[in-house]
């Protein structure tokens, strides 16, 4: 950290380049500002979010009843594969990197990312990786039908024998994501490792940026195998190769090795930053800092190398030797215990507090409920025979639901909203907010709780149609489908309405502690005039116990006075 | 005082928590189609006791989660922070602790419920059997009725053997001793059952939920695969592994019988002589590419190209039509 200069640049560079946009436009240019990236990113994503969720609504409509009437077999096929593939690659992903890239140099004291130009590379292959998902409905035989996980032999099946195919776009589209997101990696990792501001030592780093580290780590270890194995299939279905092709002497299962010893992390990739978030939201809304910080944040770094040793309990079935079925079944069941303490710590951290049900508290917290649901019905699945009988049904749709949609997507919202008036230096209206958090928390409820009865009773996910007996389940979870969709609507009209005209409300509106609240919101191009010197942990709630010992903003007063307690007692 | 007080409530609250997951555990048991098979008793068993705990892990940290958000509230003119507590030591420790010894207790009884069961995989005629770990006296915490129904069966009797072939999108069934075919799957009621799973094409998966067994069938192998049915009745044989566009429809009946209306069954069917069976699959893909487009507005928005059905399987016995509903 020595080799960081403490002088402030002696010229306030007003943009990344010369001649940039300073208005709205900046947000369609080549910016290389972290906090242009970032919102790019989110917005981007939120329009694909969109977009996949009407695909899961045409899904439900499908499903309200148990014939196959609403579209043709292959149409449904193509929904859930397209609605999964855009919700992970095109939504979730993306929408956390964005968050990771406006927080994560705010929150550890940096003026950018490490590597500005590869972080707006990595931006920028996201729409090409969308318009490739997008433009596979138009190809004839349309996009591919082979789920999100894309096994083979039926991802190497060529209905129409053309070389350009819906199979083909879409592993065109992964393989960019992956090279996107490794670029994403290396810049996140580099920045955590290398550009934490003088005083920054490792337990004086939030929780969400040792969260965000947690992820990006699994993102450099996994993604090369997933993209490698997309390589080996593309070459299946171009050339001919024999991969995985079993007519052709290739072995299926290996193929769900490369997709899994990935593809299961990548759900850590999604949950961490989301558990990151959390952390950092409850001690401000319930004034305390954050309950057993270090232990929360090597906890993180516990889930990043426990998830790497968990990826069979996706094939229980899938013709396993029982030796590896025992012993995956116990990595995974592993996972429960830092994640315990995490869910443990949150309710030590409100407990005794002084809460404010702000709506990114309410999200937070249902975020925290619906996880603590989901990581239970996660213990039942690691348990292979209940896996062995639930494998592959409803059971396990309701519960990857309740992660990615009662936690992530909670989260994921709780996180917009707490730093809304920090990117926008306006406050968002509360009311519309919580009529947002109640549709969407009870559309969680009703959408995916059913789902848990109606695997249990062997419902098969991806079926387009169904037997009778489970009719009464779906009818319920399109409903709570349909409610889930409007839920978007008040959260659409908040964002848009306050950002133009909502109140003004200053540099630190929820008196938080963290180098992010430090600076003018929205934040200046290169955040901070002068690096800020950290001189206490990231959670001094109740101390008054100054956070920095210099003033990186000179000028700026909205701040809390024990953030500042320096500048009146020693500077 | 308060603490006496503290210490009632909580009293109280786990006692209420204990009712409510044993409550919950014996539940459990109604979430599932019938028992009818040896196997399945031993998975409810398994899911009944993860029900329990699952239960209490939930209200243990759902209830003073409520507490908080109840009686901890700012209030509305108070700017002032919380406590600065950062930690207990021992607080922590004990919650990792506790959550460790659960779960490998959870791993533990989850895997004798699998020896228990004999699932066979794909491997196992290699015998890559685990180490037995513990002595199986003091480590059957369920019921041992399934375990010792699984045994007479297997010594009573000789085991039956089914070929088992899954297709796109069909299952036929061969009883090689008989040398007759199926499209519906006949058992013989407290026998040991061996089948022999191939796959014509793609991955399909095997999975009878009455029987809450599931086996994935792989192209290029032959899957050994050995289960027990105790009750008679008419199940639902499902596809489980997506194969493909008619997928769902990937379905047939599974018909338990007492032994001797099975070997009357056997004895029929060999003497019919082989008809093409009734197929979902082919079916709908005759109509939908049917010339004269008589029926092609069957579904409001229609499709992309398909792999084309198998063509539907010639077999000595076949379900009159398409395969019933399970009974509710």
């Amino acid at each position: 950290m020595t080799n960081i200069s403490l002088e402030a640049p002696e010229v306030v560079r007003g943009q990344p380049y010369p001649g940039a946009p300073d208005n709205w436009k900046r947000f369609f240019t080549f910016s290389t500002d972290h906090k242009v990236i970032g919102i790019q990113y989110i917005v981007t994503s939120f329009f694909f979010f969109l977009i996949g969720g009407t695909l899961s609504m045409i899904m439900r409509g499908e499903l309200i009843t148990p014939d196959a009437d609403l579209v043709d077999r292959t149409v449904y096929n193509a929904l859930f594969t397209m609605h999964g593939s855009i919700m992970l690659f095109m939504w979730t992903f993306p929408v956390l990197v964005g968050l990771g890239n406006y927080l994560v140099p705010l929150m550890i004291g940096a003026r950018d990312m490490a590597f500005p130009r590869l972080n707006a590379v990595s931006f920028w292959m996201v729409p090409v990786v969308g318009v490739l998902m997008l433009a596979s409905f138009l190809v004839p035989g349309g996009p591919s039908q082979s789920g999100w996980w894309a096994y083979p032999p039926v991802s190497i099946q060529n209905p129409t024998g053309n070389l350009l195919n819906g199979q083909v776009l879409w592993i065109l589209a992964v393989a960019i994501s992956g090279v996107s997101s490794i670029m994403g990696a290396v810049n996140f990792v580099t920045t955590i490792f290398r550009m934490r501001t003088p005083g920054m030592t490792w337990f004086r780093t939030p929780a969400f940026v040792w969260s965000v580290l947690g992820a990006q780590l699994i993102q450099l270890y996994g993604l090369p195998a997933l993209t490698g194995g997309a390589v080996m299939l593309l070459l299946d279905i171009t050339i001919g190769t024999s991969f995985f092709a079993p007519e052709r002497g290739g072995n299926p299962i290996l193929y769900q090795h490369f997709f899994w010893f990935y593809s299961h992390p990548a759900v850590y990739v999604m949950i961490l930053p989301v558990f990151g978030m959390f952390s950092e939201i409850l001690p401000v809304h319930a004034r305390k800092p954050l309950f057993g910080y270090r232990v929360i944040a090597a906890s993180s770094i516990l889930i990043t190398v426990v998830s790497g040793l968990v990826w069979v309990h996706h094939m229980f079935a899938s013709a396993t030797p029982s030796w590896m079925r025992i012993l995956f079944m116990v990595t995974s069941m592993l996972v429960a215990i830092p994640s315990g303490i995490k869910v443990f710590g949150w309710v030590a951290t409100i407990w005794g507090g002084k809460i404010r049900f702000t709506t990114p508290m309410l999200f937070a917290l249902g975020g925290i409920s619906n996880w603590l649901f989901a990581g239970i019905t996660g213990i039942f699945l690691a348990s292979v025979p209940i896996d062995i009988h639930v494998n592959n049904t409803y059971f396990v749709v309701g519960h990857f639901h309740y992660v990615l949609y009662g936690a992530i997507v909670m989260g994921i919202y709780a996180g917009i909203y707490h730093w809304f008036p920090k990117m926008t230096g306006r406050m968002y209206y509360e009311g519309l907010g919580k009529l947002h958090f109640a549709l969407t928390y009870l559309g969680t409820a009703l959408t995916f709780l059913p789902m848990h009865p109606a695997g249990l009773m062997g419902m098969p996910r991806r079926v387009a149609s169904y037997d009778l007996e489970f009719a009464y389940w779906n009818v319920l979870a399109s409903l709570g489908g349909f409610l889930l969709g409007l839920s978007t609507l008040p959260f659409i009209l908040n964002m848009v309405s306050s950002w133009i005209r909502g109140e003004k409300v200053g540099n630190n509106p929820w008196r938080a502690y963290g180098l992010e609240w430090l600076t003018s919101s929205p934040p200046t191009v290169e955040n901070f005039e002068e690096l800020p010197l950290v001189v206490s942990g990231p959670y001094g709630y109740g101390r008054n116990q100054p956070l920095v010992g210099n003033t990186p903003n000179p000028g700026l007063t909205e701040f809390p006075e024990s953030l500042t307690a320096m500048q009146s007692d020693e500077l | 005082m308060s603490k006496l007080r503290a210490i009632l409530i909580m009293t109280v609250y786990a006692i209420l928590v204990t009712l409510a997951s044993i409550w919950m555990a014996k539940q459990s048991y109604s979430w599932f189609p019938p028992e009818a098979s040896a196997e399945s008793k031993l998975l409810d068993d398994l899911f009944s006791l993860f029900t329990g705990l699952g239960t209490f892990i939930y209200l243990g940290v759902i209830g003073p989660f409520l507490y908080s958000l109840v009686f901890h509230r700012a209030r509305k003119y108070d700017m002032s922070d919380g406590p600065p507590i950062e930690g207990n030591t021992w607080l922590e420790i004990v919650w990792t602790a506790v959550p460790l010894v659960l779960v490998l207790t959870l791993s533990f009884v989850s895997y004798r419920t699998y020896e228990k069961m004999a699932v066979r995989g794909p491997m196992e005629l290699v015998h890559l059997h685990l180490p037995q770990i513990i002595q199986p006296a003091y480590a059957a915490p369920f019921d041992s009725t399934p375990q010792q129904e699984i045994e007479n069966a297997v010594e009573t009797a000789p085991i039956e053997e089914i070929d088992v072939t899954a297709k796109q999108w069909a299952w036929v069934f061969h009883y090689p001793k008989q040398d007759i075919t199926s499209t519906e799957l006949h058992l013989p009621v407290n026998r040991r059952v061996r089948f022999t799973l191939r796959s014509e094409d793609v991955l399909h998966g095997f999975y009878i939920p009455a029987f809450r067994l599931k086996q994935d069938v792989v192209p290029n192998h032959e899957i050994d695969f050995e289960l027990t049915p105790v009750k008679t009745g008419t199940y639902r044989l499902r596809d489980s592994m997506f194969s493909g566009t008619y997928f769902a429809a990937n379905q047939a009946d599974v018909v338990v019988q007492p032994f001797n209306e099975y070997q009357q069954w056997l004895a029929d069917a060999a003497a019919a002589s082989p008809t093409p069976a009734f197929n979902q699959a082919a079916f709908e893909y005759s109509q939908a590419n049917d010339q004269e487009g008589a029926t092609k507005d069957n579904v409001v928005v229609r499709g992309w190209d398909t792999i084309p059905p198998a063509s539907p399987p010639v077999v000595n016995y076949a379900p009159k039509h398409e395969p019933d509903s399970p009974p509710t």
